[in-house]
């Protein structure tokens, strides 16, 4: 059982929690991941980690509500528990230094966005981030961004924050003003897609970090297969970060929807 | 290996003497009373075998000659004082029965359901060598004793543990895990074990069935463990929540790695990413541990209306019935060799046939095809036969040639093995490791190439049985206290 420490709210579905997890904020790196569970019946889903507090032993996590499990998360308030949550999971990001890094994250995909571009800016880089939403509300953690960002160009599909376009749109902007050596993207697989053609175009490094269905996490049911390269790979151990030139985003679309039939029909 | 109780203490001859052997002889085998097939698949977990009454059993009982050379027990991959637990079985101890089972095996209600008994113990029973002789019915009387010791209530052992004890970290709380947990409890030992899923037991809870082995057993045999003094952690993935490294630190010193063989395999053919084509571990786990199809879990799973399974061991089985009790109007289980070459228990093949499954042996699948929405709707299989027998003394299957033919399906579930876990492998410095994977130890004490890290079960086997894991355990722990200082 894991507490909530503080509940804010940055949209009426998307919810920021700060979970007293004292081992997994002490182990934790860029890109790991977590699981957790809501209540006895409760699914085990998958949360990439968006920050942590190693003295207060707690860890951040930001959810959006849009099935069972993730309205059940945004229903729990501070002081409630969360039945379980196990982690650190995943490879840490690959952090490096290579000059100038381009860090992407659409929507709630910010939220594990901002400590890769932490750690690439840490590690001597160019930071140049590219947050984006479909409107002011989805662009969440502008300010954070901002203090690990050389610079932040803000996107929105309706003008009504930053400039008016897709991710991509604004992407475009920073490659064709500069020279970018890699880029990292986070975000709804469909996002991801756009701009891993973007960089391929380009012929710019990327790396993606991706959201596949998981059971338990731990590489042993195999719910999260994905082609990369040709090759099948476990998200939850081999990931969950890919390069995204390589990855077979279609079917990683696809296999988000394995369960949809099943899912609304729970859904009353 | 335990010693074998005294056969020749008073109430033991006696017994013995009680019935002459030619009488003995003439017994007729138990038949273990089985829930009738249309019911069992309607009741997802409703336990198959019901078990034997107390007359069944001492009935039973006297059919063991309680032979001076008991070559059962050599079959026994952790030394089962068998014909000791028999006799007082015969004689009405029922809860005796079940202390001499303990004294060998930390879960007996576990191994008396899902040992291979036929390939282990009741092999080797001299009734079973004689011509058209069957062995006596261990097994069944196994879980007899130690069903009826949880029945009673009766209070495990006393706690040991003393308050300067040396601390073990047990990694995995599958069966292998434990068995040294529990070893090591009674040697008066501080254990903890660290499990990664939120649940205590490993393999079986997600992966046997309910209708095999309730899951509630598995809960009582980890109940008894806990009350021995035995520290559960759950939620704990060893190498990424904490090193090995930072355990030593915290003052654990020594390690029993029984992570198991996590990942499963899949076969490399086109279209086996699809939708509705899963792992045998994905489905099992998605319906034993998170509960998916019963009323109040979140989690989801495919009902399967022409399901097809991929596999002849005991995990196809396994999925292949629990599709039938979920509802699949039609199972076929395909299977690349013949059905006596099939890995799983005849029993379980037995079972799943009675309920409703189909078989296609001499099968294997070389692609799945899908609709346009990526969902599964047919397996293209082909035709198989038996070639050379391969080092192991199976026949290898060789595909025959245009044999291409198409299976409808709109589930499929892939159960052909499972790879070893590389987690804690990848996070310990220095731990030898074989080229498939599996963690290399001294086979006497299960000591690792990190001298305080020992390892068993599947991560060092890459895929056996819950009595080898369950061996495994208890010689580590062996090797553990021997090398205890003090």
């Amino acid at each position: 059982m894991n507490k909530i420490l503080s509940k804010t709210y940055f949209s009426e579905r998307v919810a920021r929690l700060e979970v007293e997890a004292p081992l997994v904020a002490r182990a934790r790196r860029p890109g790991n991941f977590v699981i957790v569970r809501v209540g006895e019946g409760g699914e085990r889903v998958p949360l990439t980690i968006a920050g942590a507090d190693e003295r207060r032993g707690s860890i951040t996590l930001v959810v959006q509500a849009v099935g069972v499990s993730t309205r059940k998360l945004c229903a729990l308030e501070a002081g409630d528990h969360i039945t379980d949550v196990v982690g650190p999971l995943g490879r840490a990001t690959h952090v490096e230094r290579v000059g100038t890094v381009l860090a992407c994250g659409g929507g709630v995909g910010i939220a594990p966005l901002l400590p890769i571009a932490t750690a690439f800016k840490e590690a001597g880089n160019r930071v140049v981030s590219v947050i984006a939403g479909r409107g002011r509300e989805q662009v969440i953690l502008e300010e954070e961004i901002r203090r690990c960002s050389d610079e932040v160009v803000v996107m929105t599909d309706d003008g009504s924050l930053g400039r008016a376009g897709l991710v991509t749109d604004g992407m475009s902007l920073v490659i064709d003003r500069e020279r970018v050596d890699m880029a990292v993207v986070v975000g709804p697989a469909v996002m991801m897609k756009f701009a891993a053609a973007l960089t391929r175009r380009h012929g710019i490094r990327t790396l993606a970090s991706l959201n596949a269905l998981m059971v338990d996490g731990t590489g042993m049911c195999g719910a999260c297969r994905v082609t990369v390269g040709g090759r099948t790979r476990f998200t939850c151990v081999d990931g969950p970060e890919f390069d995204a030139h390589e990855v077979d985003f279609d079917e990683l679309l696809s296999r988000l929807g394995a369960f949809r039939d099943e899912e609304t029909s729970g859904i009353k | 290996m335990e010693k074998m109780s005294d056969r020749n203490e008073a109430w033991r001859k006696a017994t013995r003497d009680s019935l002459p052997p030619r009488e003995r002889m003439a017994i007729e085998r138990v038949k273990m009373p089985e829930v009738a097939p249309a019911r069992r698949v309607a009741c997802r977990e409703l336990e198959v075998n019901e078990g034997l009454t107390p007359g069944m059993a001492r009935r039973e009982a006297c059919r063991c000659l309680d032979c001076v050379v008991p070559t059962c027990v050599e079959g026994c991959p952790v030394g089962v004082d068998i014909p000791g637990f028999v006799k007082e079985i015969e004689r009405g101890e029922f809860l005796q029965a079940a202390a001499v089972l303990r004294r060998a095996s930390a879960l007996p209600a576990v191994c008396g359901r899902v040992c291979p008994q036929e390939r282990q113990c009741e092999e080797r029973c001299v009734r079973a060598k004689r011509p058209g002789g069957e062995a006596v019915a261990i097994g069944h009387l196994e879980r007899f004793a130690a069903d009826a010791e949880l029945a009673s209530g009766a209070a495990p052992e006393e706690r040991v543990t003393s308050v300067d004890a040396a601390r073990v970290a047990v990694i995995g709380s599958g069966p292998s895990g434990l068995s040294c947990a529990g070893d090591l409890a009674r040697a008066g030992v501080a254990v903890t074990v660290f499990e990664a899923l939120h649940e205590i037991g490993g393999v079986l809870k997600y992966g046997i069935p309910g209708f095999r082995l309730p899951n509630g057993v598995v809960d009582e045999e980890v109940d008894r463990l806990r009350r021995l003094g035995v520290r559960f952690v759950t939620n704990f993935v060893v190498g990424m929540t904490g090193t090995v490294e930072q355990l030593r630190a915290e003052g654990f010193c020594r390690f029993y790695v029984s992570s198991g063989a996590g990942l499963p395999r899949f076969m490399g053919i086109p279209g086996e990413n699809y939708n509705g084509v899963l792992s045998s571990n994905e489905y099992l786990t998605r319906v034993n541990l998170m509960g998916a199809g019963s009323a109040g879990a979140d989690t989801p799973v495919y009902r399967g209306g022409r399901v097809v399974v991929v596999g002849g061991g005991n995990t196809a089985m396994d999925s292949a019935r629990t599709a039938l009790r979920l509802g699949a109007e039609r199972v076929t289980v395909v299977y690349r060799r013949g059905e006596r070459e099939m890995p799983a228990r005849v029993e379980e093949v037995r079972h799943a046939r009675e309920e409703g499954c189909e078989f296609l042996t001499l099968t294997n699948p070389v692609a799945y095809l899908a609709d346009a929405r990526g969902r599964v709707r047919q397996v293209m299989v082909q035709r198989m036969e038996l070639g050379e027998a391969d080092e192991d003394g199976r026949r290898s299957p060789v595909a025959v040639a245009g044999s291409e033919h198409a299976l409808d399906a709109d589930m499929v579930v892939v159960a052909v093995g499972v790879s070893p876990n590389p987690i804690i492998p990848a996070s310990v410095p220095g731990l030898d490791v074989s080229r498939r994977g599996t963690i290399t130890v001294d086979p006497v004490t299960m000591r690792t190439s990190v001298p305080d890290i020992y390892a068993g079960g599947d991560i060092v086997r890459g895929g056996a049985t819950v009595i080898l894991a369950m061996g495994d355990g208890r010689r580590a722990a062996r090797g553990i206290l021997d090398s205890l200082p003090g």
